[in-house]
């Protein structure tokens, strides 16, 4: 029998990184996403793993880059302010390829804005926080079930990918309370490692993958890691062809996984003409405004893109020609991937930037508006 | 001179982009020649630089290295010493990398007293960008971004890792080569932060600017104002060589494998 439990949503987030196998966890104290530092400090040296508090957002996101180098997985969680910091390292792990989760719990910002408030105005800095062109993954649940089975999807992706996937959280998300029933079997994917010998392994080959297997600090390989532009055998080049095969795999590497990585829920979409496109958070107000809408005898669906990033573009391609809403809690930041490929025209809006959730009777009421 | 060591660069990537009478080249033989006397496993041994000319150096080791992000070697490090450690971790950084942007990390790896080798290349400038004052550069003396002196005074990167809690400190500088070598086994064998810090010299960036003609001079330079523990400073360039400070405190990783254990023993 599934057992159900009571759970936080920050707490849910714990325990799947527990279930995923996380045996690493570097962190800094920061609103509101506190708890999870909090149950990996008490969890992870009773199954052998290690909690460490760093002296800032900066050398968490390095401890744990430094720690998943030597094989396990590692996690850290933060909020807004703490994830800029992040994003220094951030850009090191996508770089050289380390797999890493990082939970960021949004409140609003900019700034130290409202720190005990929910937003979700890091979804640009999920994106492009930091500098360069690069690849990302981001994940955004709605529920505190979805923080658990995101959490391990996390994790997953980052070991199969090679590449730190962001849990982009909020503040409700986080300390919502509801009923989680875990899974009795989880699927768990591990880091591919080489089967080469030492002299052979080249820890970034351009196989047809994409994705060039990894091989632990410690076991004997002796390879190069740095961030500046390297070679397939991981030393610095600013050859421009080399250059140019390695940024190119790299930008592109979660091409031919898209359809895996990029999760959506839809909802009543076959005969929409209005679809409400929204995410964490407000996606539940939403669901509440759609059924509403529904019963009063509107065609309205719901598009929830649970992959942020790479942004779900073909699914949502489907449905050229109908008429969207963007419900997002920042100033409009999603809503530009949804312009970019229907023309604003087709695309109608719904923000909220003062820490308070948007109402399904607000979402109603602008379902009506532009219906 | 290089034959006895060979085995532990990746000859493939030599030449190393170091200027001429730069003094890391000999810097780095030193503490190669630490981990051969020592007799260390090259598949167990871990270097971790910044960003800096110092920290170029372990791309040229044949070990697992990681050339990290600038002032950032010591908290990766951190990681991979705390998530394995069983692993020889050596910390390679330079004066603006592990005591400007990297001061804070510095504070508290001596505080954790992790069980690091750390090695602070120490030419009191910004060489790769082009010899702009570091914390470290002494008062009066010029850079790029200095053009008139500097106004500020530096600090000692020693004394502020043992007020921090680091457990053993030394010196020793590129013209003192053997005594590096020394020191850095010395510091190895400490169980606990240890920090070495190696005086060299930058002839293009800092000599240029500062009065010296050749890097021989500067080497020179280094002879002439060592003095060793018992002995006085003779002016303020003066620098003491050797063991600076030695003691004991619990170490980081060690303390956490007692907690396992005492949660093991469910005496949590």
């Amino acid at each position: 029998m599934n057992k159900a439990r009571l759970m936080q949503g920050n707490e849910a987030v714990a325990e799947a990184a527990l279930a995923a196998g996380v045996l690493f966890y570097a962190g800094y104290p920061i609103t509101p996403s506190t708890e999870i530092a909090e149950k990996m400090a008490e969890r992870l040296p009773l199954i052998g793993g290690t909690f460490i508090q760093m002296e800032d957002e900066i050398a968490s996101m390095a401890a744990i880059i430094g720690a998943s180098l030597t094989g396990v997985k590692t996690l850290t969680a933060t909020s807004g302010p703490g994830f800029s910091l992040k994003q220094e390292n951030l850009g090191y792990a996508i770089m050289t390829e380390v797999p890493c989760v990082v939970v960021n719990v949004q409140r609003g910002g900019p700034s130290t804005g409202l720190p005990t408030s929910p937003a979700q105005a890091d979804v640009m800095q999920a994106r492009w926080g930091t500098h360069g062109d690069h690849p990302i993954i981001a994940l955004t649940p709605s529920s505190v079930q979805e923080c658990y089975e995101l959490t391990v999807k996390a994790f997953n992706m980052a070991e199969e990918f090679r590449i730190p996937v962001i849990l982009l959280m909020d503040e409700v998300i986080g300390h919502l309370r509801e009923k989680v029933v875990l899974p009795q079997e989880l699927t768990i994917v591990d880091r591919k490692k080489t089967d080469l010998p030492p002299g052979e392994y080249r820890p970034y080959e351009n196989n047809e993958t994409m994705i060039p297997a990894m091989a632990n600090f410690g076991e004997g390989y002796r390879y190069h890691v740095t961030g500046l532009t390297h070679t397939e055998k991981g030393l610095p080049t600013g050859n421009p062809e080399v250059t140019k095969k390695f940024m190119q795999r790299l930008t592109q590497k979660l091409n031919p996984y898209l359809d895996r990585i990029q999760l959506v829920e839809e909802l009543h979409l076959d005969d929409a003409e209005l679809i409400v496109v929204a995410y964490g958070c407000t996606a539940r107000s939403a669901l509440e405004a759609v059924r509403l809408a529904r019963s009063i005898g509107l065609k309205v669906g719901l598009f929830r893109p649970i992959t942020i990033w790479p942004f779900p573009q073909e699914k949502l391609e489907t449905y050229a020609g109908r008429k969207f809403l963007v419900v997002e809690m920042n100033s409009g930041q999603l809503v530009g991937e949804i312009e970019r490929i229907f023309g604003y025209k087709a695309v109608e809006r719904l923000n909220r930037i003062d820490g308070e959730l948007i109402t399904p009777k607000e979402i109603l009421d602008r379902i009506r508006e532009v219906k | 001179m290089f034959n006895d060591i060979a085995q532990y660069f990746r000859t493939e990537t030599l030449p190393h982009i170091w200027c001429p009478g730069c003094g890391i080249g000999t810097i780095t033989g030193a503490i190669v020649r630490a981990i051969k006397t020592l007799q260390l496993d090259q598949n167990k041994v871990i270097f971790v630089s910044g960003i800096g000319c110092s920290s170029r150096m372990p791309g040229y080791l044949d070990f697992n290295t990681i050339h990290t992000t600038h002032g950032r070697a010591l908290p990766f490090a951190t990681g991979i010493k705390a998530a394995r450690p069983e692993l020889d971790v050596f910390v390679i950084m330079g004066d603006g990398d592990s005591t400007a942007i990297g001061g804070n990390h510095l504070i508290h790896a001596s505080r954790r007293n992790i069980d690091l080798t750390a090695i602070v290349i120490n030419n009191s400038i910004y060489g790769m960008t082009g010899g702009q004052t570091s914390p470290l550069t002494p008062h009066d003396k010029r850079g790029t971004t200095s053009p008139f002196g500097n106004l500020e005074r530096p600090f000692q990167v020693l004394e502020v890792a043992k007020a921090a809690g680091a457990t053993y400190g030394a010196r020793a500088s590129a013209f003192h080569n053997q005594l590096l070598t020394k020191l850095v086994i010395d510091a190895y064998n400490n169980p606990g932060f240890s920090l070495v810090e190696a005086v060299s010299q930058c002839p293009v960036s800092y000599g240029r600017r500062n009065k010296f003609k050749t890097p021989a001079d500067m080497l020179l330079w280094q002879k002439e104002h060592a003095y060793k523990a018992g002995q006085q400073a003779a002016s303020e360039e003066d620098f003491q060589i050797g063991e600076i400070f030695k003691r004991q405190a619990p170490e980081y990783t060690q303390e956490y494998e007692k907690l396992r254990q005492k949660l093991r023993e469910g005496k949590g």
